[in-house]
């Protein structure tokens, strides 16, 4: 088996990763900074005979890619802040009727139309709750060219895994840099599952308390019916029904937080006995190790956490990794996202956040001078 | 060994590609780490242009460049938007038909900075014959002078990045380029 | 039920969903039998039949048809459509919407899937109000029409729908009434079978709402409002503005062949592909 190394954007490579995680639809809008995906994806898809089609609006992108993806392609799309405020309510859809699917979002600054050639991370929360209701997604949080590539290929297995929209949630700074990636010539790709049974038995939403179904494509004689109104094993409107709204949602939550031991994923460096814990996600993970390193230099005793997989939020593992330490700082290209929730996760240390707006990353200085500070 | 670099310009000059073609050099054929990244105002077209470039024998951790080992200038906007970043005791290299040396030679002075001249669009023009080349003579001067990346990569970047057919007049820029800094040496 | 008097499409409906919730006297029962008579006589292979649906009355509808069935977002049917299309071509998709979801929130899907003439039939079921929200004013309420957002009178100009998806590039438009069912079946057979973007408005009554709030109470009454109201398009291109008002104008607006997307996609497929494999149709289930 042979891999090819290239020197392209991180945009370049989730459209690469999607390639290769045997993705054949995507539907995209125009929109700065994630345009490239959209432009590599008309360029590619048609060559391994897939569908590219540039729709009306981001709404629509994301019900052509839930229509591609139920009548059996993978499917995919990719945009920036406006256009995944507009993506909500089909993200919604998606979880609803358990649609698998990838967006990527290259984050920018926000609110409303902001900087759209400038980085942030405004839209960690967003990910998590856009759309209405309680329910769960996954985000992975890419800080290199070579994870969009990697967390690419994920994002489209942890999707039929689970049977949930997962998002790559990156951002500027890593959508339009440059760096090495190495390609390998296969990937491990996770095949959709037929039902075992036929029409006549299938139920199509019928799983564990905390499970998902086999899913068959439109055409394949299943005859199912597909709603995002609450539904019950069917797939039939069931809209009033207290007792089967509570068993459906629960299952659409559950099935992702049973399971965020094994969906979610930190990287840790140093932790074991550190004094002060620097915990960050995606580009502004690689100034905040900039500055461990640095301050492990000064011989200050810091331990690095980054998060890979935001969302579910790792809570026993930052628990695991961070509840010894005396200080724990939250480095986030935002004015406090998911600071938020390592503070409740650890209740019992002091967490401090390293914000930043305005476009660019943290400088390394910048997070060593809040290392170094002891305010309290 | 971490090295910063940065080459600034007017939008139409190449400058982005030029920052590729070293980048993709240094991390496809010389085993280097490189990251490369730009900055652009919402202009399609003209306007100022700027590319970064952190190349490095070890992974790198922060990907933007702070204060440029090597700044190369490709105007005289640009010359003066971006000098005060450079490092002290650095490289900076000019196009001395688009920038007026004079004005900045105070600054060249107090932080000891090696300058060099590479006439890239004259050369472009009367060496290779088109003007557009100038970023590709200019990567000749960069490799030439500083050595940030080897001839060998270079070229084969260069013929790896150029439009088809072009390969060519491109790698002859490049030798022109090269020549430029055998010339001030 | 005696079996011989069961209505002969009886077979195409999930029979462990009747009761349906449609209102006595609603349009949509005869939009539904005259749907799977313009299917039979279009001679539409029922097994590939995909219907897909907005929100509203009229978009419960493919809910109750035994075919695979997409009830999705307010307005948003054209572009899952458009996707189930692309994806496999040899789905027979149709959208069945209404006036708030196709004209209202979902008009620009509407322009756009008829721009792009993708061969799917959008059957919209124009009542003049929203019916499941309890009776509000929509884009084609006729000026002056009560509702119960428009107490004293609707104060917009509705939207000609088949003249507006017409112009934006449907290559079948047609617009009946439900008290034409054959013309009706007839415009359907043609829709399913134009290889393109085909677009039946079928005007509709809601005696609920519509009825109740401009004095027609009875559903009967509302068909022959618009039964006598109906004028042929061939005649109604003779008449002022002044002669056509308050009139339903009927018939074909729109019947010609143009090049069709998803089978442009499918060229485009044949010519860039170099896998050898111009079709990805169901490659979801493949794997290592």
């Amino acid at each position: 088996m042979t891999s090819e190394d290239y020197f392209i954007q991180g945009n370049e490579a989730c459209a690469r990763g999607a390639i290769k995680a045997n993705c054949r639809f995507f539907a995209g809008y125009p929109i700065t900074p994630s345009t490239e995906i959209a432009e590599d994806m008309a360029v590619f898809l048609p060559r391994e005979g897939g569908t590219f089609v540039q729709m009306e609006d981001e709404i629509s992108t994301l019900g052509a890619v839930i229509g591609a993806v139920w009548a059996g392609m993978k499917g995919m799309t990719a945009t920036s802040g406006p256009g995944f405020s507009l993506m909500q309510e089909h993200i919604g859809y998606a979880v609803m009727t358990e649609t698998p699917l990838v967006i990527v979002n290259m984050q920018r600054g926000s609110p409303s139309t902001g900087q759209p050639t400038m980085a942030s991370q405004g839209d960690m929360m967003q990910a998590r709750w856009g759309s209405q209701g309680d329910y769960e997604i996954i985000a992975l949080s890419p800080s290199s060219v070579q994870e969009c590539f990697d967390f690419t290929v994920e994002a489209f297995n942890l999707a039929e895994k689970y049977r949930v929209p997962v998002m790559v949630m990156s951002d500027e700074n890593v959508g339009h840099m440059r760096e090495k990636i190495t390609i390998p010539e296969k990937v491990e790709v996770k095949a959709r599952s037929m039902p075992e049974e036929g029409p006549d038995t299938y139920l199509p939403y019928r799983a564990d308390p905390d499970g998902t179904s086999p899913m068959p494509a439109l055409g394949d004689g299943y005859k199912i019916h597909i709603t995002g109104l609450t539904h019950d094993e069917r797939g039939y409107p069931d809209a009033s029904n207290p007792q089967a709204h509570s068993k459906l949602v629960k299952r659409l939550c559950n099935k992702i937080r049973h399971h965020t031991n094994e969906i979610s994923r930190i990287k840790t460096e140093n932790v074991e006995d550190a004094e002060i814990i620097i915990i960050s996600y995606g580009a502004p993970s690689r100034s905040a190790l900039k500055a461990v390193r640095t301050a492990r230099d000064q011989g200050l005793n810091v331990g690095f956490i980054k998060i890979d997989v935001v969302w579910p939020f790792p809570e026993e593992m930052i628990q695991k990794a961070a509840g010894n330490a005396q200080r724990v700082i939250v480095v986030e290209m935002n004015l406090g996202q998911i600071f938020y929730e390592v503070q409740r996760v650890l209740p019992e240390v002091k967490v401090e956040l390293a914000p930043k707006i305005g476009g660019e990353m943290h400088l390394p200085e910048e997070i060593l001078k809040q290392i170094n500070s002891t305010k309290d | 060994m971490r090295k910063e670099v940065r080459i600034a310009g007017f939008g139409g000059q190449g400058i982005i590609l030029a920052g590729i073609v070293i980048g993709k050099a240094a991390a496809l054929y010389d085993g280097l780490q490189a990251v490369q990244t730009q900055s652009y105002g919402p202009e399609a077209r003209g306007g100022a242009s700027r590319t970064e470039l952190v190349i490095s024998d070890e992974e790198i951790d922060y990907p933007k460049v702070q204060h440029p080992d090597i700044f190369v200038a490709m105007s005289h906007e640009a010359l003066l938007a971006y000098l005060e970043g450079l490092k002290t005791g650095g490289i900076l290299i000019i196009d001395p038909d688009l920038v007026m040396e004079d004005e900045i030679s105070s600054f060249i002075t107090e932080h000891n900075i090696q300058v060099y001249h590479a006439p890239a669009t004259r050369t472009a023009d009367e060496k290779v014959g088109l003007r557009i080349v100038a970023n590709i003579v200019m990567i000749g001067a960069i490799t030439g002078f500083t050595g940030i990346i080897s001839e060998e990569a270079a070229r084969k970047a260069i013929a790896a990045s150029v439009p088809p057919g072009t390969e060519d007049k491109n790698l002859s820029a490049f030798e022109a380029g090269m020549e430029l800094s055998r010339e001030e040496v | 039920m005696d079996e011989n008097r069961e209505n002969r499409f009886m077979k195409y409906l999930r029979k462990d969903r009747l009761p349906h919730i449609f209102c006595a006297g609603c349009g949509n029962g005869i939009v539904m039998n005259t749907f799977f008579n313009g299917m039979e006589m279009a001679e539409v292979d029922f097994e590939k039949v995909v219907m897909v649906s907005g929100i509203g009355c009229s978009s419960r509808i493919p809910g109750y048809v035994k075919c695979d069935s997409l009830h999705t977002t307010h307005g948003r049917p054209i572009s899952f459509a458009t996707g189930i299309k692309l994806a496999n071509p040899e789905n027979e998709v149709v959208v069945f919407t209404g006036d708030g979801d196709a004209a209202a929130i979902g008009g620009n899907h509407l322009i756009h899937g008829a721009r792009r003439n993708i061969n799917i039939t959008v059957i919209c079921i124009n009542n003049s109000i929203y019916g499941m929200t309890g009776g509000q004013i929509s884009p084609t309420s006729p000026k002056g029409s009560y509702g119960s957002t428009a107490p004293y009178g609707a104060l917009e100009r509705p939207f000609k729908l088949s003249e507006m998806v017409k112009a934006a590039g449907a290559t079948y438009v047609a617009r009946w009434t439900t008290a034409q069912p054959v013309q009706l079946s007839n415009a359907i057979k043609k829709a399913l079978k134009n290889k393109g973007f085909s677009f039946i408005e079928v005007m509709s009554q809601c005696p609920t709402y519509f009825g109740r709030k401009n004095k027609m109470r009875s559903p009967i009454e509302m068909l022959k409002w618009m039964k006598e109201e109906s004028i042929v398009k061939r005649r109604a291109d003779k008449l002022s503005a002044e002669e056509l008002e308050g009139k339903i104008i009927v018939g074909e607006f729109q019947n010609k062949e143009e090049p069709e997307f998803s089978d442009k996609v499918c060229q485009l497929l044949e010519a860039q592909c170099t896998t050898g494999k111009p079709s990805s149709t169901r490659s979801a289930f493949e794997g290592d």
